[in-house]
């Protein structure tokens, strides 16, 4: 068992882990957004749920960070060794014939993504860590008082037409780095064969709707302020 | 046809190579690719030049000495071949024609397009075997039946030729479909199961040691490879390496 | 010297148990302390490698591939025969040694050959347990499929990769032994010269084909496992890369070449394209139990499909010649292979190929097609008499059983198989001669053995279907260790062979003179010009039917494009590289002698025998009129060539045959 993350096939199952794990965290972003465009109190109420409690604060959150930050460290660190595995490269290379844009270029979708979090840390997470943990606002109520702040600031973000054109875009990277992904972390663990042939189309699915559906939330919120 | 080839020379592996045009006329659309290239080597030879070094045997795609990455691609355009079932007909009157090396660090240039795979045969030196003695003195042949599906897909698996396109064709110059493929042959058959486990750590650990990049499961391997080794024993691989980890 | 065969006393079913029992044997610790050379790692070298090594003795393997699993045992695609009687058909040891020497019309060693009939049964045990994945049936137990030439079905396959799966389980169980350290493996080296100090074969000069580096290695004892020479004609189903160099080599230190003669041509090899040809695909003997073979009766049909007027499928049934289910009735398209090629031969030299170059004939599925088609139609409870399914069912057959044939011709040919009949024509395939050997697989330099395709002993003037793979791993797994224990024995306070003696100074300055020669002659053509020629010349004169008139000028052809060659070859860059030019010289250098002697022996024989024919020696009358004639009276011995510097000159040495346990007769596939 010692070493296994020293190994090749350790260092994907590793990567296939943390995927796994992000890409059930972006399953509960993307419920709890979406009751953003149904019921104002729901997503406040949830929200207030998620932002305060413990388990969730002190236990989930450092995993998830944890999570995060492995994905793309090991991401960079296997990009860096595969690299050296080929210190002269083709001068004429027809990737396209062989396999998909996506899971040649899984590097740069991930650091697009990478930057939109950088933008979505600034614009939410900061704030909420800001308001909770250094002012001590546990309260989760807007500066009147007159009830949640989250759906407000929610709304507040999507009114700059560029800001939501970058999320769009981030959203499109990361539809592109599922469409491989996905499946990927699957074959990485394992599991390819006959039984699961039908995850291959349930992960194009997954790919393209959750993001699709976050892009959607953002217009909504977008276009419902504005009119 | 007359066809422009940019191919790698490079005199030895301390030689730094570059690519060299050459023309070549009256190309018939029933040679081989091979066979074009004796015929440009005869040329050579005739103006007193050095002839073009590649690797080549059986010249019927089973002794996997072949190689070469013709026009960004292993083994060429086609598929389901060696480069020496590649024929001339797959190309148009006029194309140009990239040929170069398998490139890989593990696999390094001898001379032109020859490259050392012998990283191949040291992984198979790890594991690559069931320990059984050659003394004849077994059980007999029929004394185990095998399931003619498991039979049929270590077969599959057992087809690999070893040439090297996995890795050549592979952005990160993977190695674990090559692997992968031995493993499962073994894993697949009772016979093999007996040292399943040292099997696959040992020859997973030889691979990582001889340089070879990591898979992102990107199935170039499996779209490159001239016998049509499943991407299914990379995850068979997988699967054996993980529980042989937990166990070992 | 006389001709010891060896050969243990006994009734023949006895002879190898009792020679085993009564062996010397090398006791473990002493096996530590032997050094054995073995030269090629193909079924026969890799497997005698692996064993050896096993059983403790310090084994250095060289191979001219990159890797000891390219050899070319690796191409084999049909099968390989075991006495297993798996199939409850009446086949037994007996009987698999009874057709052998049948199918090789009585040339063979009676002894050797039953004795491989009766390891053969423990190849499939030993190939099953090291994990060869061999063709199964649904109930878990081995497959079998039926070869020409026998009435029983007792080859083992692996789809049409026979060769390769038992290659690799070969080449694993020498994987286990380098991994060990038991076996030194020395890829990409050739073998130049053979070293005899005081009689004995003590070890090889090699070239390191990467370096260019000449060295030197001694052993005990020196196994040659390298293959036949089919390349001599240039195009044959060979691969490139094979050559006659290490066993020639052997002949000129005092090793007597066998019945260099025996060539096998393969009936079903895809039909030479062009000038730019550089060697031939074989389509499997399998192919012929469901392929029919035919010409059209008519010259016009013929001339018009030539033409590309008329498409073979057109052609009505009773205006096609099927002629070897005509001529053979009993055999049919499965008559041995001998049979079948000089039958294809006698067509097209009438007029009847039906390609541009007039060498082809059809290999046709349609019948076969139709019978699987209507049976599985009957089996799913379809439509019988719906064509298009019938067809649609069949053609699915056709691709379960020889599927990766059928792309393999359709890649080269750029015809569909499935639609329109093969063209085949025969090409070498495989050299029944080779180096003469004893019983113990020993040649005539004590200490120099010599297995598989590159000795001479079971085959006799033909082989038959999936018995090469047969022989080679019962020489390598199963006989080799035994007789070489025997020998080596003798050896056990010899102690290391030094490499610095006078043999081998001889050794490497003969080679590295024949290198500069070489490389300094600045001639004016290529190595492939000249094994062009000697092979149209072997083709043409020595090939699928001979006569003393052509068999006389090869000789005086072949020794005049030989001067020419060392007057006149050129060969580019240096010694001190990778040169595949100058390798290729050095074999074709060594072809261009062999060739000679092939003619020689060729013209010695008057008689017609299995891959041998002489038009000379055809019946004349009766039912088998116009087949070959055999002529035991005179001919039934092994013809032993001593080497005495120039071809020419070579000695002939008879080693007579007895046929105890079969009687001598006509081979009659009728």
């Amino acid at each position: 068992m010692s070493g296994i993350l020293n190994s090749s096939i350790g260092r994907k199952f590793a990567m296939a882990l943390s995927a796994f794990f992000l890409m059930f965290f972006l399953l509960q972003h993307f419920a709890i957004n979406v009751t953003s465009v149904f019921s104002a109190d729901t997503f406040n109420e949830t929200s207030h749920f998620m932002g305060t409690n413990p388990l969730i604060q002190y236990v989930l959150q450092p995993i998830l960070l944890f999570g995060v930050i492995f994905h793309f460290v090991m991401g960079f660190v296997l990009e860096i060794k595969n690299k050296k595995a080929r210190q002269i490269s083709y001068a004429k290379n027809n990737g396209a014939a062989n396999s998909s844009w996506m899971s040649r270029n899984m590097i740069w979708s991930g650091l697009a993504i990478l930057a939109f979090m950088g933008l979505h840390f600034y614009d939410f997470w900061f704030p909420e860590i800001n308001t909770k943990f250094i002012e001590g606002d546990m309260s989760g109520l807007l500066a009147d008082g007159s009830g949640y702040r989250y759906y407000e600031e929610l709304q507040h973000k999507f009114v700059d037409i560029w800001r939501v054109a970058l999320y769009c875009i981030a959203f499109v990277f990361l539809a592109l780095h599922l469409l491989h992904g996905f499946n990927s972390a699957f074959q990485s663990v394992g599991a390819n064969n006959k039984y699961t042939k039908g995850l291959k189309g349930f992960g194009k699915a997954y790919a393209i709707l959750i993001p699709l559906g976050f892009v959607i939330i953002a217009l909504y919120h977008h276009f419902n302020h504005i009119s | 046809m007359n066809l422009t080839l940019k191919i790698w020379r490079q005199k030895n592996a301390n030689d730094k190579g570059k690519l060299v045009d050459y023309k070549i006329n009256d190309v018939s659309p029933d040679m081989s690719f091979l066979e074009m290239l004796d015929v440009l080597n005869e040329q050579l030879i005739n103006k007193g030049d050095d002839p073009v070094a590649f690797d080549h045997d059986c010249r019927e795609g089973i002794c996997g000495m072949c190689s070469l990455y013709i026009n960004g691609e292993a083994h060429g355009p086609d598929r389901g071949i060696t480069t020496c079932q590649l024929h001339m007909r797959m190309f148009k009157d006029g194309d140009t024609i990239f040929i170069e090396p398998f490139r890989a660090t593990a696999f390094p240039v001898i001379k032109d397009l020859v490259v050392d795979r012998t990283a191949f045969d040291r992984i198979q030196h790890a594991g690559g075997f069931i320990s059984v003695n050659t003394s004849g003195n077994t059980i007999d042949a029929n004394a185990i039946p095998i399931n003619k599906h498991d039979a049929d897909t270590a077969f599959e698996a057992a087809t690999c030729i070893g040439c090297g396109a996995c890795v050549a064709s592979c952005k990160n110059s993977s190695a674990m479909l090559f692997v992968g493929a031995k493993v499962s042959q073994f894993a697949l058959l009772p016979q093999g199961k007996v040292e399943a486990t040292e099997r696959v750590l040992n020859m997973v650990k030889q691979m990582d040691e001889e340089g070879f990049g990591n898979c992102t499961n990107t199935g170039a391997c499996e779209v490159e490879c001239p016998k049509g080794i499943s991407l299914e024993n990379i995850a068979r691989m997988n699967r054996e390496y993980l529980s042989a980890s937990l166990k070992g | 010297m006389a001709l010891d065969s060896k050969i243990p006393k006994g009734p023949i079913a006895d002879k190898w148990t009792n020679y085993k029992n009564h062996i010397d044997l090398v006791n473990p610790a002493n096996k530590r302390n032997i050094d054995v050379i073995v030269v090629g790692t193909g079924l026969a070298g890799g497997s005698a490698a692996a064993t050896l090594a096993e059983l403790g003795y310090n084994v250095k393997a060289f191979c001219f591939q990159d890797s000891p699993r390219r050899a070319h045992s690796i191409a084999a695609q049909g099968g390989i025969n075991a006495a297993k009687n798996y199939q409850g058909d009446g086949d037994s040891t007996y009987r698999l040694f009874y057709d052998t020497v049948k199918g090789g019309d009585y040339r063979s060693r009676e002894a050797n050959v039953y004795r491989l009939a009766e390891v053969s049964a423990n190849i499939i045990d030993q190939c099953v347990a090291q994990g060869v994945p061999f063709a199964r049936e649904y109930g878990g137990l081995l497959d079998n499929r039926s070869f020409g030439g026998v009435l029983v079905s007792r080859t083992f396959y692996a789809a049409g990769q026979t060769g390769q799966q038992l290659l690799l389980g070969a080449y694993s169980a020498m994987n286990r032994q380098i991994g060990r350290g038991k076996i030194k493996m020395y890829n990409r080296h050739e073998m130049l010269d053979v070293v005899v100090v005081n009689g004995k074969a003590r070890g090889i000069i090699t070239r390191n084909l990467i370096t260019g580096e000449i060295e030197r290695h001694s052993a005990h004892a020196v196994v040659l496992g390298t293959g036949g020479y089919g390349n001599v004609f240039f195009l044959s189903t060979n691969a490139m890369g094979s050559n006659v160099t290490a066993a020639w080599k052997a002949h000129k230190r005092g090793a007597y070449f066998a019945n260099p003669c025996y060539t096998q041509i393969h009936p079903t090899c895809i039909p030479v394209s062009g000038d730019h040809q550089s060697k031939l695909t074989l389509m499997s003997e399998s192919l012929r139990n469901d392929g029919r073979i035919w010409v059209p009766k008519k010259m016009e049909d013929v001339l018009a499909i030539r033409n590309k007027t008329l498409k073979p499928k057109d052609i009505a049934e009773e205006d096609r010649d099927y002629y070897l289910e005509r001529r053979y009735p009993a055999f049919g398209n499965l008559v041995p292979r001998d049979v079948a090629s000089r039958a294809a031969k006698e067509r097209c030299d009438a007029g009847f190929g039906i390609n541009a170059t007039g060498e082809a004939v059809f290999l046709d599925f349609a019948a076969a097609i139709q019978r699987y088609g209507k049976e599985q139609a009957h089996v799913k409870g379809l439509n019988e008499n719906d064509a298009a399914l019938v067809k649609k069912l069949g053609q699915e057959v056709i691709k379960n059983k020889y599927g990766n044939l059928f792309q393999m011709y359709e890649k080269i040919v750029d015809q569909d198989p499935y639609e329109t009949p093969m063209m085949i024509y025969p090409a070498v395939h495989y050299t029944m001669g080779g180096i003469w050997v004893d019983y113990n697989l020993m040649t005539t330099v004590p200490g120099l053995y010599c297995i598989g395709e590159a000795n001479f002993s079971d085959h006799g003037a033909n082989r038959l279907g999936a018995s090469a793979l047969m022989q080679g791993l019962a020489d390598g797994y199963f006989v080799l260790p035994y007789t070489i224990g025997d020998y080596l024995s003798q050896d056990i306070r010899t102690g290391k062979i030094s490499t610095e003696t006078p043999e081998f100074e001889e050794a490497e300055k003969n080679v590295r003179d024949r290198i500069n020669h070489l490389i300094n002659n600045n001639g004016t053509h290529s190595v492939d010009y000249f094994h062009k020629k000697l092979g149209k010349i072997m083709w043409n004169k020595v090939g699928m039917s001979r006569n003393a008139k052509g068999l006389n000028e090869a000789i005086i052809e072949i020794k005049a494009l030989r001067e020419e060659f060392w007057k006149d070859v050129k060969v580019p860059g240096t010694n001190e590289e990778f040169n595949e030019e100058l390798a290729k010289a050095g074999r074709v250098a060594d072809f261009l002698e062999l060739g000679e002697l092939f003619a020689k022996d060729a013209l010695m024989r008057e008689e017609s025998c299995g891959g041998h024919f002489r038009e000379e020696s055809v019946e004349e009358s009766g039912e088998q009129k116009g087949e070959a004639k055999r002529d035991d009276e005179n001919f039934a011995f092994v013809a032993a060539w001593e080497y005495k510097g120039e071809p020419s000159e070579a000695v002939l040495h008879k080693e007579e045959l007895e046929f105890v346990d079969i009687e001598l007769k006509q081979r009659s596939y009728k």
